[in-house]
């Protein structure tokens, strides 16, 4: 079961559907009798939202710009720029990116395979089930998934010793580093890419590719003229998405290094649990710092997915 | 020699058979619908002269070519579908372009070509118009245009004008046949709406159960149905259970009534025979007291239905038969509910068919 | 399908299998004595694995009431009544994308440590209460979303103004008639929610308590073999959890045509009665 992967599927879906009551107006709207009384019906939820998301994010925020002594200072956001953070901060730039393409891409072929037009029903059923179940898998199951492969007595890792002769620990490979957080995360991203994918890959009308071949094209020049560029701000879009999901993990991560390696979710664990000697208000400026990359992602989503939406239509 | 032939196209899809051995044949430009309700086989048909399905036996040979087993892309067919066939990633003008740009048509004689497929279905002032912007009729259009501009040899439409509106779909039906006349296209239609079939093509294949129940001009189709299906698909049609009364001068009885029927001529007495009567046929009197002339059939008007310029009534016959009558609507008032009729028809007006 | 889709998917397959049964032989491997089920002997007989296996089931039917409670009258009012307000509602469901956990977990204790009066630090900041009010935004999204597509397959409008029509009073509409329709929507949710609740590490570990996905950490930083033999035991629940819900859902494709039609008739008598009073 799983901690990761939760609000990206949400997100795409959310705004594929919005656009969508925009393009087709429903029924006619009801006579607006006592409407300000009708605001107290949904009273509860924003109170709630706003008690325990709003406010503590609006701390958050507004935390990293306070110190210890509790007046307004600069000092945590610019140990943001340290060279520790900043790394950490490239670090998790950098897995965030290179998972969300890897897994964006063999997500997006296997996304394909399982749901084009004229799939096997099983097929399509099979795979999606999997992937929402596999697209919420991290932490320490995960970990252990990798551990039990590519750890230094793993399966997979004897099996390349034994039977090729490479030891990948010789060249550097660890699973309790770099690579081993990247394949996990792999391992998320891909169901995930196949989950936010998918709506695209439905809204591929068989239309289209059999008026192309009846108009004489061949494969490559459907997929060069139409297949491509249709699906291309959903898969855009998606590799966002993932971007955003990898960069705020921490369980999985943390599962595999206990929190040495260095990125930004492990470094605020670290600041929590006390690891770290540092002025607590600096876990929130590291917080600061992830909620404006996210914030720069949604941002860079938004309009691709309006485009793809439109064509979808 | 016919420019397209379908010969023996055989079908199953594990027990259901979709064709059941169709043979057609068309002259070059002729314009052939395939008319039938859902499941009949038509679109079966369509998609694998398309070749976009493969037949389990038979062959289609355009032009004296078997294509049966060639590949889509290379049959030099054009094809519109019910819907959502423009490619959303081009304009109207790039749609239409595609296939000109897979057959490497040099850029100034493709851009000629497209302006001019444009022109003749009207869309001139939408060339660079995406087609979310285009209503539904347009984008058929517009589909039209794409599949014409490769100067096919056959040209296939899949129940183009399901998806629109009552007033577009009269419309485009009869600027798809302007255009086809124009450009002189053999041309296969599918669709399941008889009075599209009937108004446009030059000759009508009804389908069921995956075979030809009969072909023939759309007059043949609805004034002499050639079997029971296709008297009740086409149109409204009385159909009267009745017997030959007499052999030579071709009578029949109706329950105890008997009545002139030119077709039963030659036809043993006694023998059981369907009697098809269309109801604009029927031609009405009213019975205030006096009693009737002998050759018809009295009865009473039970229900009545303003259909614009015909009112449609439904007369319960003293021997038992119901039947349907069509007068202009300008006559109705004389016949209301309950009043009491004749029904008489020419006697070369009914059609008979074996039971 | 070309051959290019199969060895795709065969690819994918060999990449999502293999690290499962490197798992499952890890936990059944007893270094050189062979193989047996000794991890999970062990796991089965550790007390804290029934105490915190436990303690998140807990956790998630609670974070499932209190979520549903929540946010089943807010989709069914904004649907209803408050059309406008969805794109707020909305955007509040996509807030925690951009706070994930990590985040969330700094801000609620900060936040609610610098404003709470002492009572409400001791009795609820400090409780397991807590956490589950933080697990509930985790799983917002999730539920907003499942609900918000249930509510849309079923034309609410409509239901509602026919079952009003044959005289039916709101609530009894919102019982008898929504919510049968909503059923699957609402198993959804609900199984989302318990999963999400069941794995979450972050904002448990760093509110130092002692979840099952805390357990598992614990032991996985100290005992490999155990700990393998958990990782399959926990994913086997997944896999359990998610059959469940495949089962209730089909049963309840057939029982909601016929919850649809007894709502409905439940409906009438009421219009009856109301036609006798006039």
């Amino acid at each position: 079961m799983g901690p990761e992967g939760t609000g990206a599927v949400t997100l795409s879906s959310i705004v594929a559907e919005r656009v969508d009551t925009v393009a087709a107006p429903g029924p006619l709207p009801r006579a607006r009798r006592r409407a300000p009384l009708a605001w107290l019906g949904a009273a509860p939820f924003f109170v709630y939202a706003s008690l325990f998301l709003l406010l503590p994010a609006g701390d958050v925020l507004l935390g990293a710009f306070r110190s210890e002594q509790g007046d307004w200072t600069t000092a945590n956001v610019r140990q943001l720029f340290h060279a520790e953070y900043l790394h950490a901060f490239e670090n998790s730039i950098r897995i965030s990116i290179y998972s969300a393409v890897v897994g964006g891409l063999v997500g997006a072929l296997i996304c394909y395979a399982a749901l084009h037009p004229g799939a096997p029903r099983w097929v399509r059923t099979v795979f999606t089930a999997f992937a929402a179940v596999a697209s919420q898998f991290g932490g320490v199951p995960l970990a252990f998934f990798f551990i039990s492969s590519i750890g230094t007595l793993g399966v997979v890792t004897q099996f390349l010793k034994d039977w090729m002769g490479i030891d990948i620990y010789a060249h550097g490979v660890t699973v309790f580093g770099f690579w081993g957080v990247f394949l996990a995360y792999v391992y998320f991203q891909i169901p995930l890419m196949l989950l936010v994918l998918a709506p695209a890959v439905d809204g591929l009308r068989a239309e289209w590719r059999e008026a192309s071949e009846s108009l004489g094209a061949d494969a490559l020049t459907y997929w060069r003229s139409v297949g491509i560029p249709v699906l291309a701000p959903s898969f855009l879009g998606a590799m966002v998405l993932l971007f955003g999901n990898a960069f705020a993990a921490q369980a999985t991560a943390y599962a595999l290094t206990s929190g040495g390696y260095n990125i930004v979710p492990l470094e605020i664990t670290n600041v929590l649990n006390g690891n770290v000697v540092s002025d607590p208000h600096f876990g929130q400026a590291l917080a600061l710092g992830m909620i404006v990359v996210i914030a720069i992602a949604v941002l860079i989503y938004l309009p691709l997915q309006r485009r793809a939406a439109r064509w979808m239509t | 020699m016919p420019h397209l032939e379908l010969q023996d196209l055989r079908k199953q899809f594990g027990t259901h058979t979709a064709l059941g051995g169709v043979s057609v044949s068309l002259a070059e430009g002729e314009f052939l619908s395939l008319l039938g309700p859902s499941g009949c086989g038509k679109t079966t048909a369509l998609r694998i002269i398309a070749g976009f399905l493969q037949p389990d036996s038979g062959r289609i040979v355009i032009a004296g070519e078997d294509v049966t087993s060639r590949a889509p892309n290379r049959r030099d067919i054009g094809m519109v579908f019910q819907a959502y066939s423009l490619f959303p990633n081009m304009t109207a003008a790039q749609n239409v372009a595609f296939g000109l740009k897979v057959r490497k048509w040099p850029s100034a004689k493709r851009d000629a070509r497209v302006g001019e497929l444009l022109e003749i279905v009207g869309l001139s002032h939408a060339v660079d118009r995406y087609p979310h912007q285009l209503s539904g009729g347009m984008q058929q259009r517009v589909a039209l245009a794409r599949a014409l501009a490769i100067e096919p040899r056959v040209l296939l439409l899949d129940e183009p004008l399901s998806a629109l509106d009552a007033l577009v779909r009269v419309q485009l039906r009869e600027e798809i046949r302007r255009v086809q006349t124009q450009l002189g296209i053999t041309t296969v239609y599918v669709t399941h709406d008889q009075e599209e079939a009937l108004s446009v093509s030059d000759r009508v294949a009804v389908m069921y159960g995956g075979g030809i129940e009969q072909l023939g001009s759309p007059a043949e189709i609805y004034g002499a149905p050639a079997t029971r299906f296709v008297a009740e698909f086409i149109g409204t049609m009385n159909r009267l259970e009745s017997r030959v009364a007499e052999s030579e001068g071709g009578a029949v009885d109706i329950n105890g009534a008997i009545v002139q029927v030119d077709a039963v001529r030659g036809r043993p007495a006694g023998q059981d025979v369907l009697l098809l009567l269309r109801p604009e046929s029927i031609t009405l009197e009213t019975l205030n007291g006096k009693p009737p002339a002998p050759g018809g059939l009295a009865g009473e008007v039970t229900a009545q239905s303003f259909l614009g310029a015909i009112t449609r009534l439904k007369i319960a016959a003293e021997n038992g038969s119901e039947l349907i009558a069509n007068v202009p609507s300008t006559g109705a008032q004389a016949f209301n509910v309950a009043q009491r009729v004749v029904v008489r028809f020419p006697s070369d007006s009914a059609r008979v068919l074996d039971v | 399908m070309p051959i290019s889709g199969m060895v795709a998917l065969a690819i994918g397959a060999l990449y999502f299998l293999v690290p499962v049964f490197a798992t499952i032989k890890f936990s059944v491997e007893q270094g050189h004595a062979g193989f047996g089920l000794q991890a999970y002997r062990q796991i089965f007989d550790d007390p804290q694995f029934r105490h915190t296996l436990w303690f998140s089931v807990q956790l998630a039917l609670e974070t499932t009431v209190v979520t549903m409670a929540l946010m089943v009258p807010t989709v069914y009012w904004v649907h209803l009544r408050l059309p406008k307000i969805r794109a707020a509602v909305e955007a509040v469901t996509i807030l925690p994308f951009v706070v994930p956990p990590i985040v969330l977990v700094v801000g609620l204790f900060d936040f609610f440590k610098s404003f709470s009066p002492d009572w409400l630090l001791q009795d609820f900041v400090f409780s397991p209460k807590f956490l589950v009010c933080a697990y509930v935004v985790l799983s917002l999204p999730f539920v907003y979303r499942a609900l918000d597509a249930g509510i849309r397959a079923v034309d609410i409008q409509t239901l509602t103004e026919a079952a009003e029509s044959l005289g039916a009073s709101r609530s009894r509409t919102l019982f008898r008639v929504i919510l049968p329709n909503l059923r699957e929507a609402v198993l959804a949710a609900c199984l989302l929610t318990f999963v999400i609740v069941l794995g979450e590490f972050t904002i448990a570990s760093i509110a130092l308590y002692q979840t099952f996905p805390v357990y598992i950490t614990t032991i996985g930083s100290a005992q490999a073999y155990p700990a393998a033999a958990l990782t399959v035991i926990s994913v086997g629940l997944t896999f359990v959890a998610a059959a469940i819900f495949l089962v209730l859902g089909r049963i309840g494709l057939r029982k909601r045509r016929t919850a649809l039609a007894a709502g409905m008739t439940s409906v009438a008598p009421a219009a009856v009665a109301k036609l006798g009073e006039a």
